[in-house]
């Protein structure tokens, strides 16, 4: 076992409870702190992002180790559009040398989403390669080069899956391959289509993933009717049931914010009543005050002793 | 076969700003299938340097001339005879062409019309398509003929990404997400089971990122 | 029918529009000429079947090519009228002359002009 806060407490059989963190565009710590300060005692450990959707922002590296200091147990957020395997083992050793006790292994959005479009894609591997590359370090101390590793690192090690994403019947298959190559936790991409996560988690289920991979569902609160609109129309890879836009709509616009805190705890409540979810992982992009409010809402405060 | 586009006319015309007598060099293959440097498209080029140069009132004289290939100095040798009446030469071959024409003359200026992009096929008349990217390992018998190397955004080995949708790639609604083809192929072809094998890191040593390459069969040779 | 049109107008005639080529509307811009235009059938119907539906897409072609070099694309036009419309034939020759009056003699000749001066 590693040192991962939320191991631990799967492994006891605790429903976890993870979020989100995105770095500033800048050099500024205090920006890092003031976000962490929202969640403190939250969460049982914290995401940070890897220059998300391809927009250059303060390392999840550099973020991870601000949130630590903090107390918190960051998971580092990996992605393999910008780094070779030189340099991602490298970070690995890094972040491990720092205390880091977690990664989430991502391809990463395609540079052309973000403010440099016109940078190099690198992929020298990709997103289960890397998983395996953690494995084989932490596992069998060894850099995927065959070398040796003096000091293994030993992070827990997590990945992403989108149970929304063509192709659909694949989807369940792509994460037995991930659990084949090492993935241990895994957080969807957030739920708003409850039914077809649930055809997803039956696939999951068939394979006995979720035995091997502790799943935790993503979640999003809306805050209006546009964003969900917009999530519906212009994010791929997501599925936004026009009823639930049709619930925001008809509450007054004022009103909205509200009501897609209320749709999220009620979402998070349900989720929770499947079995093979182990977890739930909040993210509140720009709105991370509500992270706090949402899981007390939702049953899930306070968290256990890290 | 190698695809490219010609350069926007203006970034053409700044190069030979300063020449008088040019000589405009086509190539018959790959350049000439996908319309882009082939003698038709010469003949358009020369007309327009001509107009455009008679307009700012100078004179600009250019020979038309197509080669069989730009990348066999067997064929780039036909331009000797006359080669030197002219103050540089504009190649329209892709990129491969454009430098063998100026290693063959490298005391003469050899300018590149094209932007040479990919390797491709034809998908109907006056449509190319990528397919290859020359990365020295081919893996289509793993994954039903569809190259994830060349076809998917991010060269991924064990795609999709979690951002295809109804078949198309996050960067592009245009584009075939190349995970969806394989599946589908792979369907098709009753070897879906191939899915569930992981395919392990690329040595890209094989590919432009070891270094430039040659191939070399000695037999051939005659020494 | 007699109808007057435009001397200064010359007509090339072509078995079918589809013959002619992008390179050929440009050397005409080439050799000086102020305008030009291509006149073919009805779409739908082409003799040979999709002849003038070619033409009209490498006339559009060609007109980017002119904007490139400076000349203004709309010196060239494609019309389409069938082989019975006198009238319509008149009235295109003296709409397209009347046009390239407004526009005034081609960019080439200008310059022509300016260099022998």
């Amino acid at each position: 076992m590693t040192q991962s806060n939320i191991e631990r407490l799967l492994e006891k059989g605790v429903f976890v409870v993870t979020s989100e963190c995105g770095p500033p565009k800048g050099a500024d710590a205090e920006a890092v702190r003031k976000k962490g300060s929202l969640l403190k005692g939250v969460v049982d450990a914290v995401n940070v992002t890897d220059n998300q959707t391809s927009v250059v922002r303060m390392s999840s590296f550099a973020s991870c180790l601000i949130l630590k200091e903090m107390g918190f147990d960051p998971i580092l957020q990996m992605v393999c559009r910008d780094r070779n395997r030189i340099a991602i083992q490298s970070d690995i050793l890094g972040a491990a040398a720092h205390g880091i006790n977690n990664i989430l292994c991502l391809s990463g959005d395609h540079q052309s989403f973000g403010d440099h479009p016109g940078g190099k894609n690198v992929f020298d591997i990709d997103s289960m390669q890397l998983i395996q590359t953690v494995r084989t370090m932490r596992d069998e101390g060894r850099l995927i080069g065959g070398e040796e590793v003096k000091g293994r690192p030993n992070l827990f090690i997590g990945a992403a899956e989108n149970p929304f994403a063509d192709p659909f019947e694949i989807r369940a298959m792509r994460l037995g391959k991930k659990v084949k190559a090492g993935c241990q936790f895994l957080q969807t991409q957030c739920i708003y289509n409850l039914e077809k996560f649930g055809k997803w988690m039956e696939m999951v289920r068939e394979r006995g993933l979720h035995e091997k991979c502790a799943i935790l569902a993503g979640v999003t609160p809306l805050k209006s009717a546009g964003m969900a609109r917009y999530m519906k129309t212009s994010v791929p890879g997501m599925d936004v049931p026009d009823e639930l836009i049709d619930r925001l709509k008809g509450v007054p616009k004022e009103k909205q914010a509200e009501e897609g805190v209320k749709i999220c705890v009620e979402m998070i409540q349900q989720l929770k009543e499947v079995p093979g979810v182990r977890g739930v992982h909040i993210m509140a992009i720009e709105w991370e005050e509500k992270v706090a409010e949402i899981a007390k809402a939702a049953g899930l405060s306070p968290r256990p002793e890290a | 076969m190698i695809v490219g586009n010609r350069k926007p006319f203006e970034e053409i015309l700044e190069m030979v700003k300063p020449f008088k007598k040019i000589l405009l060099l086509g190539c018959r293959e790959c350049i000439t299938v996908c319309a882009a440097g082939g003698e038709r498209e010469v003949g358009v080029l020369a007309s327009e340097l001509k107009m455009a140069r008679a307009k700012d009132g100078q004179e600009i004289e250019v020979k038309e001339f197509t080669l069989e290939r730009q990348c066999d100095y067997e064929y780039i040798d036909q331009i000797k005879p006359f080669l030197d009446e002219y103050e540089a030469v504009v190649s329209m071959a892709c990129g491969a062409g454009i430098q063998y024409t100026a290693e063959r003359y490298p005391q003469k200026i050899v300018l590149p019309a094209i932007n040479t992009t990919f390797l491709g096929v034809t998908l109907e008349q006056g449509v190319w398509s990528e397919r290859c990217q020359g990365c020295g390992e081919c893996v289509l018998h793993l994954t039903g003929g569809v190259c994830p190397v060349a076809r998917c955004a991010k060269s991924l080995f064990n795609g999709p990404c979690g951002g295809s949708s109804n078949g198309k790639c996050e960067v592009n609604k245009d584009t075939d997400c190349a995970w969806q083809l394989i599946v589908d192929r792979l369907k098709t072809l009753g070897q879906l089971d191939r899915y569930e094998d992981i395919i392990p890191a690329k040595d890209w040593k094989v590919s432009r990122d070891g270094g430039p390459r040659t191939r070399v069969r000695e037999d051939l040779r005659l020494g | 029918m007699r109808l007057s049109y435009p001397t200064f107008i010359k007509i090339i005639k072509v078995p079918c529009t589809g013959r002619v080529d992008v390179l050929t509307l440009l050397k005409a811009f080439e050799s000086g000429v102020d305008g030009a235009y291509v006149a073919g059938c009805m779409e739908g119907e082409c003799h040979f079947l999709k002849g003038n539906i070619r033409a009209r897409r490498r006339v559009e072609y060609a007109k980017t090519l002119l904007a490139e070099v400076g000349i203004e694309p709309e010196r060239l036009e494609m019309y389409n009228l069938s082989a019975a419309q006198g009238q319509r034939f008149a009235a295109i020759a003296n709409e397209m002359a009347e046009k390239i009056r407004g526009l005034g003699p081609s960019p080439l000749k200008k310059a022509k002009a300016a260099f022998v001066a």
